[in-house]
This record gives structure tokens, C-alpha cells and sequence, in this order.
């Protein structure tokens, strides 16, 4: 059964635009997007570096406003961070000055209320980070550093899970191995999910959908259903429905910006990061 | 001090020690560690050898006492006349103490307050860098001909030498600030001071204790400064009045207390720095 089916939208993005004032002047970063998450789906964002993906995160996350447009959680306008809506940002974010065990306290310290050190447990078990709450993020890999985040992010059970590049930093075995963790927490919790990914396998095997993004100004260039069950096993990933999806999105990304090659007007297109 | 002005960029985790210097808390955490009873031995050594060769040296070409005194007749007098010059020591440490306390609370205030507003920064900063430049020993023939010969002139000098020190590195701390760690804290719905107590202050925490740092040692320097200018009482009084007497032997006494008094003070905020704020190196 596809989770996306029968049930009412969880976020809805509705013209959402982003202008940035930068010192050069002013930055389109998302132009009129319109998505719409329903309850329990995994949605997965693409597109090619700088083209707005985590400009549009943001904005569903309430950290920052929109231009113009706006965003809706179960029908309500978001005008600030909720909670509950839980963000993993793009690179792992831990506290420095923290141990693990106090950077997964930390959102509980924030929101006054006492961590399920229970389930927190059980994260850490299933992230292989077991034992390592007394550890300081320093000491930690930068792999183990964004399981940790993901832990912490997981650790309040939020209903709204953003995730912005979450297993970037990871080599491709743990990083599939964080992907059917991913997909084991989902069918527990049934939690939103929307995944900003540069991995088109990573965003097929776990996504009800592909959003694929325009180059900036971001806007949504096309969505791809993903019509397979879960629990998905690694082995739908050969068959040809998968490698032709995961074929024309490459193209449509990789042909979107080959189409802009002849237009060299965009000089600030590095991969910029909200954060930086 | 100039380099405590520039903003250094915070980077997660840095695994470079950075540049080196009394404003990177790097120089206060990577100091050097004894590792074994040989390292010791070695330290131990050297010691006794310069010690005992200076000792050996100043006897064998007759240095005369009121030129440089032999480590063993400075020791002697250290013991014998620590009765007498221990009450002094104790006024230099209230006057440490209470300068200190004051000019620190001031300038960790300001600078949590003045970071908040950067127009607000622009306008004060360079009021500060001048009470940073400026000598504060310059104001106390002033301030004593203004509060007399007692403790205030010294501890006003004591407060003004330390708290622009403590307020211009806590201020480049608390200017740290890292948009994401602060947008974590405001994705969990963080108010604005549980993102000052909890982000802001722990991040300028390395940089704070490099100003606390320098900060009392620069009131030391005042302190000490300040009593040999004027006033009957305290180690800078003790260090004119043994001069003139030709004491050399209480004075180099005097001067091993005031090393020593400022080693501890190192060693102080070192520990404090490996306690807290180890993370940075
Ligand atoms: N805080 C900011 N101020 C000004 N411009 C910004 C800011 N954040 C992002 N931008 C610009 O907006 C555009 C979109 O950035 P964004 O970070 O959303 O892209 P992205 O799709 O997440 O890229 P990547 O895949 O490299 O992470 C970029 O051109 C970037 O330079
Ligand atoms: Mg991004």
C-alpha cells in the first residue's frame, strides 16, 4: 500500500518564494514552488547544487520566511519553527562543547520536557553509536557525527522530519545501511518524511516521491511516483523500472543544466549553503 | 593586542591548532604535557643545573650582593623575611582581587550586551581599544591625588588595566556566532536567551578565559605598578623601599613572589581553559 494514498497533506508549499538581499544585490532562490506532503509519505528533493533545495527546507521548517507564498502544516500557516517538525541540517550540527548524550538532551533542554532515554537508547543501538553517549563530537568521524544528528533529530518523535542531506558524508554500505534504518523508523512511526538527497538511488529506494528541481531560481521541474511497497528490499534497485526512473531524472537534472551552460550570467552559483 | 580584534572563523571541529598566541586557546590548552618519570628527571635536572650554576658562577667572580644576589641568599631571605613581607602580599591581592572582580564583571556585561547591537559596537569599540592601548599606570598620580594613598586608587587602576582586556576578547567570542548552531537551537524553539545561555556564551566560553586571563595579569602589572608609585603598603611598595635599602636579597624575594603569582594565575585559567573549553583545541 502506498503511504501517500487516502490520507490529508501534511505540508503544503503553496507559491513559496525566496528572495535573498545578498551585498550583490538581490537573490532569486526559490521562485513560486508548489508541493504538497501528504501524512506519512517519504518525499524526496532534487536537483542540481544551489538551485534552492534547502532554501526551500527552511522554509517549510518555519527557520526563515518566505517573500512571498507560504506554507501550511495540517492547515495552519507556519510563521516559526514548530514543534513538530524536526530538522537534520546539511552538515551534522552537534554541539562541540556537548558529549553526544547531552547533544540528543539538548532539544529536550530547550523544550522543557525529559528525553525518552528508552527510545534514545534504541536509536543509538540501531545507528551503531551505542556506548558512545559520553563521547564529544570532536572525537567522532563525520559519518558517526551525522548518525548522531539524525538520532537527535529523531529523539522527540517528531510527526514533520526534515532532513537536508542527511548521509552525505557517509560511504555508500552505511549509507544504505541509514537508509533501511530510515525506512524501519518510517514503518514504526509512519513520521513525515522529506529527504533533500544528491543520491537519486538513495531518494528512489526510500521515497513515495521524487521531487525533481529546477537550477535556481528553484522551482518544482517535475515529480516521480515511486510505485514500490515496504519494506523495499535492495533488489528492486536492478530492476528496469528503477534504473529507467533513476535514468530520466539523472537526464532531466544533468539536461537542465547542460540547457544553462550557454548563459554564463550566473556568477554566484556555488554550492552556497543557507548555513554558511 | 590587535589580534584579538579580528573575528576568528568557528569551524566545528578544527583539527589545525591555529595560530599561536594568548588569544587563541589553543596557547592555553596545548600546553606542554609531562609524559614520564624521564621528562621529569630531565626538568629536574636542567633546574639544578642553572640554578646551581648560577649559584656557582656568582660566587666564583664575587658578584657583590647589591648587583645580583646568589639563588640561595634570595631563598634565605624568602623564608626568613616572608613574615614581614606577607602582609603586603595579602594588600596586592585585594587589591587584585577587587579590581579585578569589577573590571571583569563590567567588561563580560558590556561585551554580551554591546555584541547584541552592532551599531551600537562600531560606536563604543573604539573607546575600548584606547582603555586597552592606553597604560593605566598613566592615571594613578591622578587617582591618588583624587582618593589618597589607600586601596581605591589601586583597585580603580587594577579594574580599568583588567576589564577592557576581559571585555575586548569575551566581545570577539560572543561576535562567534554560528547561524547554524543558533537556527538548531531555533528549530527546537529556543527563546533568544536560552540561545545566549545556550549557544552564544558557550561558544565566546574559550575566548572569555583568554581575557580573563590576560585581564588579571594585566591587573597584576597595575597593581603592582600602582604601588610603587604611591602608598605605604603592598609587594610594589616593598620592591622600591628594598631597592633603596640595597636589600637585593628581599627584593628578588619579592620579584619570585610576583612570579609566582602570576604563574598561578596561568595555570588557573589553563586548567579552567582544559575544563570548559578543551573542545576548540
Ligand atoms: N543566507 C543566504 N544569503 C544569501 N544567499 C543565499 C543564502 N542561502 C542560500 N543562498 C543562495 O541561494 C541559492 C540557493 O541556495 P540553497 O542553499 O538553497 O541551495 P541548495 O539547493 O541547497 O544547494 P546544495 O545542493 O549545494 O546544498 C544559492 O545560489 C545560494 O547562493
Ligand atoms: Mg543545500
Amino acid at each position: 500500500m502506498l503511504a501517500g494514498q487516502s490520507k490529508k497533506p501534511k505540508l503544503e508549499v503553496l507559491n513559496a518564494t525566496k528572495v535573498y538581499n545578498t551585498r550583490s544585490g538581490d537573490l532569486l532562490a526559490i521562485d513560486r514552488c508548489s508541493l504538497e506532503i501528504m501524512e506519512g509519505e517519504i518525499v524526496s528533493i532534487v536537483g542540481p547544487s544551489g538551485c534552492g533545495k534547502t532554501t526551500l527546507l527552511w522554509s517549510m521548517s518555519g527557520l526563515h520566511g518566505l517573500s512571498a507564498g507560504e506554507v501550511l502544516l495540517d492547515g495552519a500557516p507556519v510563521s516559526g519553527p514548530n514543534a513538530d517538525i524536526s530538522m537534520v541540517f546539511q552538515d551534522a550540527n552537534l554541539l562541540p562543547w556537548r558529549n553526544l548524550a547531552a547533544n540528543i538532551n539538548f532539544p529536550f533542554e530547550i523544550k522543557g520536557v525529559k528525553p525518552d532515554w528508552i527510545w534514545i537508547d534504541e536509536l543509538l543501538n540501531r545507528v551503531g553509536l551505542e556506548g558512545f553517549g559520553g563521547r564529544f563530537p570532536g572525537e567522532l568521524s563525520g559519518g558517526m557525527q551525522q548518525r548522531a544528528a539524525l538520532v537527535r533529530a529523531l529523539s522527540f518523535k517528531p510527526s514533520v522530519l526534515l532532513m537536508d542531506e542527511p548521509f552525505g558524508a557517509l560511504d555508500s554500505f552505511t549509507r544504505e545501511e541509514m537508509n533501511r534504518l530510515v525506512e524501519e523508523i518510517w514503518l514504526d512511526t509512519k513520521t513525515t518524511i522529506v529527504l533533500i538527497t544528491h543520491s537519486i538511488e538513495e531518494a528512489i529506494f526510500l521515497s513515495d516521491r521524487v521531487v525533481v528541481m529546477s537550477p535556481r531560481p528553484g522551482r518544482v521541474a517535475s515529480i516521480h511516483p515511486v510505485p514500490f511497497a515496504r519494506p523495499r528490499s535492495m533488489e528492486i534497485m536492478a530492476t528496469k523500472e528503477v534504473f529507467d526512473l533513476t535514468n530520466a531524472i539523472k537526464q532531466e537534472i544533468v539536461g537542465t543544466q547542460v540547457s544553462r551552460y550557454p548563459n554564463p550570467a550566473t556568477s554566484e552559483d556555488q554550492p552556497t549553503q543557507v548555513t554558511g | 593586542m590587535s589580534k584579538s580584534d579580528a573575528i576568528p572563523q568557528f569551524k566545528g571541529k578544527s583539527d589545525s591548532p591555529g595560530d599561536v598566541g594568548i588569544t587563541n586557546m589553543s596557547a592555553l590548552t596545548s600546553g606542554p604535557g609531562i609524559k614520564s618519570a624521564r621528562e621529569v628527571l630531565a626538568i629536574v635536572l636542567v633546574a639544578v643545573i642553572v640554578v646551581g650554576g648560577m649559584e656557582l658562577l656568582l660566587d666564583f667572580f664575587e658578584v657583590p650582593q647589591y648587583v645580583l644576589p646568589k639563588p640561595s641568599e634570595i631563598v634565605v631571605a624568602l623564608v626568613s623575611d616572608f613574615p614581614l613581607i606577607a602582609p603586603h602580599l595579602g594588600h596586592t591581592l585585594v587589591e587584585l582581587f577587587g579590581g579585578f572582580a569589577i573590571g571583569a564583571t563590567v567588561g563580560l556585561i558590556l561585551a554580551a550586551v554591546i555584541t547584541q547591537f552592532p551599531f551600537a559596537e562600531k560606536i563604543v569599540t573604539p573607546y575600548i581599544l584606547l582603555l586597552v592601548t592606553t597604560p593605566m599606570l598613566a592615571l594613578v598620580p591622578l587617582l591618588i591625588l583624587r582618593f589618597g594613598f589607600g586601596y581605591e586608587p589601586r583597585i580603580i587602576a587594577v579594574a580599568l588595566a583588567s576589564g577592557p582586556m576581559v571585555m575586548i576578547n569575551a566581545a570577539t567570542g560572543f561576535r562567534r556566532v554560528d547561524q547554524g548552531k543558533i537556527a538548531l537551537a531555533r528549530s527546537y524553539g529556543a527563546s533568544t536567551l536560552q540561545i545566549f545561555w545556550k549557544i552564544r556564551a558557550p561558544m565566546a566560553l574559550p575566548m572569555i578565559f583568554v581575557g580573563l586571563m590576560v585581564g588579571s595579569i594585566f591587573g597584576l602589572l597595575t597593581a603592582v605598578g600602582a604601588e610603587m608609585v604611591g602608598g605605604g603598603f603592598g609587594l610594589g611598595n616593598r620592591l622600591t623601599s628594598y631597592s633603596s635599602m640595597i636589600l637585593m636579597p628581599q627584593f628578588f624575594a619579592v620579584v619570585m613572589i610576583l612570579s609566582m603569582l602570576g604563574i598561578l594565575i596561568y595555570v588557573f585559567f589553563f586548567l579552567l581553559g582544559k575544563k570548559y573549553a578543551s573542545w576548540e583545541a
